[in-house]
């Protein structure tokens, strides 16, 4: 177990360092001068030779991604140009509503899931079965901004159960997770959809292994064969599948907080690309990478100490 | 022939149609503007309505649906031209550090939010069907590789390969006069899974402004320019919405259907 983590752990610094690399490379050097970039087409040359000094340009290119990528470390992102505020501070305050809203999705597109997957599995062939799998048909179909802009019309504009949009902050938590539970939902339906199918097949899998046959022979009705055998077992696909939606959840969140006009790291991203404000994409996109490229790297483990056959293949 | 691939085919069929006819006609010209006409909901000269600018939907949605088949073919494209002799290189050299090097690439590719670095391209590169294609085929890349070389590799333990390299025929010729034949079903299953996914993420693209831009007519864009009017003009949003929905359907449907068809072993299961 621990030469496989070593042997992870070598590969997710691998990954971070290399998709450091690219977003540097992407935001610093193929588009010409960022100051220039950052400034339009109008601005002056001495203008524009000044925001590089104040940025750093003038250095050499290995100097400036080694201080961007020990900034990083030391959770210190570099100034906004436009916001003229450190770029930590404004993630710190966007993240408290992306991450929320990726986790509630996650805990709804679960609890949704498990249930139908299971369920039509333990059914399979039969109406109820064919039923939830062609509801999963339409949720993997449905554009997650689309189902986002029918909730707001059906539970905000004709219902008005819910806000159609805005963020009222933390300090009354009831109202907070009010406003996130329709984006929420628009977020977990098409995850739900997916995960639901894994969970299904992988549960169909496990009920034709031996070891079910076996549980059968020794006089367990399928239910109890299903619940206390087969369940377990299917969860270990479903499990990556979880860790995969999550980063997807965090991604997905950006377009679905331009839906219900969020304050999230989405809305950070738009604001700072139409201002040009290059240091926060670049800042943002990093933060979303490393975070999934480390989710993901702990789903590995999570994998091989469900699964100890994983360790060795590895 | 199976429900799926009927279904499937017949809804992806009248996509390709829509979209083919707007070369020659269309109900209306989108490029001219009506305003006193607008947001007008389905009537005998506009079948679907009208959107904010009075322009027609359904001719909106006819030179939507080229965009996204567009955007999303080419992007399949890009990602079989690229992957598939990847794969194929890989299962080739199976073992050895280019193959090492191949799938670690990949994996990398995976790794990143392919949401998230679609917009940093376009963000950097300027909003454009183009970069879309770009942004979209990327991550189609390691998708065709690895399922080419999971494909391929089981394919080259087989008695007709060695006749095959008996007979003194090189990787690459084995690769592609005998692998590539086998593993065609598989790829074209996987590409109509993968032409649906890049419509969706067309559609996203557009909708947050990072796709194709105004005049040229995507449902991602009627999606955005709905948002505000969806209280006054439900319909501005049902149709794109509705279009999208229908041809990611479709084309998910004629995969499974495909690969129902395609996959002799399945069918033997399923009957």
């Amino acid at each position: 177990m621990i030469r496989y983590a070593l042997g992870r752990l070598t590969s997710l610094i691998i990954s971070l360092v290399v998709a450091s690399i690219v977003i540097f490379a992407v935001i610093e050097v193929i588009p010409g001068d960022p100051a220039a970039f950052m400034l339009g087409v109008n601005a002056r040359p001495d203008t524009i030779a000044a925001l590089r000094a104040e940025m750093g340009l003038d250095q050499p290119l290995i100097t400036r991604y080694l201080d961007w990528v020990t900034g990083l470390l030391r959770c210190d992102f570099g100034q906004s140009w436009t916001y003229k505020t450190p770029v930590a501070e404004l993630i710190n305050d966007r993240i408290w509503v992306s991450l929320p809203l990726a986790i509630y999705a996650l805990i709804l597109s679960t609890l949704i899931a498990f249930p139908a997957g299971i369920y039509a599995a333990s059914r399979r062939g039969g109406a109820g079965d064919v039923t939830i799998m062609s509801a999963t048909q339409l949720g993997v179909a449905i554009p997650n901004f689309w189902f986002a802009m029918i909730l707001v019309l059906i539970f905000a504009i004709n219902l008005r159960w819910f806000s159609a949009g805005g963020f009222p902050g933390w300090d009354n938590p009831l109202q907070a997770i009010k406003s996130l539970t329709l984006p929420a939902i628009a977020l977990a339906l098409p995850q739900a959809a997916i995960l639901a199918r894994v969970m299904r097949s992988s549960l169909l899998d496990m009920l034709g292994e031996d070891f079910i046959r076996t549980a059968r022979a020794k006089g367990l009705s399928r239910r109890q064969a299903l619940w206390k055998h087969a369940v377990r077992n299917a969860l270990i696909p479903v499990l990556t599948i979880i860790g995969l939606q999550f980063s997807f959840l965090l991604a997905g969140g950006i377009i679905i907080e331009q839906v219900f006009f969020l304050p999230g790291l989405g809305r950070l991203i738009f604001q700072s690309i139409s201002a040009r404000d290059l240091i926060v994409v670049e800042s943002v996109v990093m933060l979303l990478v490393f975070t999934v490229i480390i989710v993901n790297f702990l789903v590995d483990l999570a994998y091989a100490a469900v699964d100890p056959r994983l360790r060795t293949k590895a | 022939m199976n429900r799926n691939l009927i279904i499937g085919t017949v809804l992806t069929l009248v996509f390709i149609t829509l979209a083919a006819v707007s070369f020659i006609w269309t109900p209306a010209d989108i490029e001219t503007l009506d305003i006193p006409n607008k947001l007008q909901s389905s009537n005998t000269t506009n079948l679907f309505g009208t959107d904010h600018f009075g322009r027609d939907i359904l001719s909106m949605i006819m030179m939507g649906a080229r965009t996204s088949i567009a955007v999303a073919l080419v992007a399949v494209g890009v990602g079989m031209a690229l992957g598939i002799p990847l794969g194929l290189l890989a299962a080739a050299r199976h073992g050895s550090l280019l193959d090492e090097l191949i799938m670690r690439g990949n994996d990398l590719v995976f790794a990143f939010p392919s949401l998230v670095i679609a917009i940093l391209i376009t963000a950097v590169f300027g909003a454009s069907a183009v970069n879309a294609i770009i942004a979209i085929g990327i991550f189609n890349i390691p998708v065709f590789a690895r399922l080419t070389r999971g494909a391929a590799l089981p394919l080259w333990e087989r008695d007709f390969i060695l006749a095959a390299r008996v007979c003194g025929k090189s990787a690459a010729r084995i690769s592609v006069e005998h692998i590539l034949p086998n593993i065609t079903n598989l790829m074209i299953v996987q590409g109509t899974i993968q032409f649906s996914l890049g419509i969706l993420a067309e559609a996203a693209l557009s909708y947050i402004g990072l796709g194709a831009q105004p005049p040229t007519a995507s449902w991602g864009r009627m999606l955005a320019d709905a948002q505000t009017l969806v209280s006054i003009a439900p319909h501005t949003a049902l149709v794109p919405g509705f279009a999208i929905l229908l041809m990611v359907l479709g084309l998910n449907l004629m995969g499974d259907g495909l690969r129902d068809w395609l996959d002799p072993r399945l069918r033997v299961v399923r009957t």
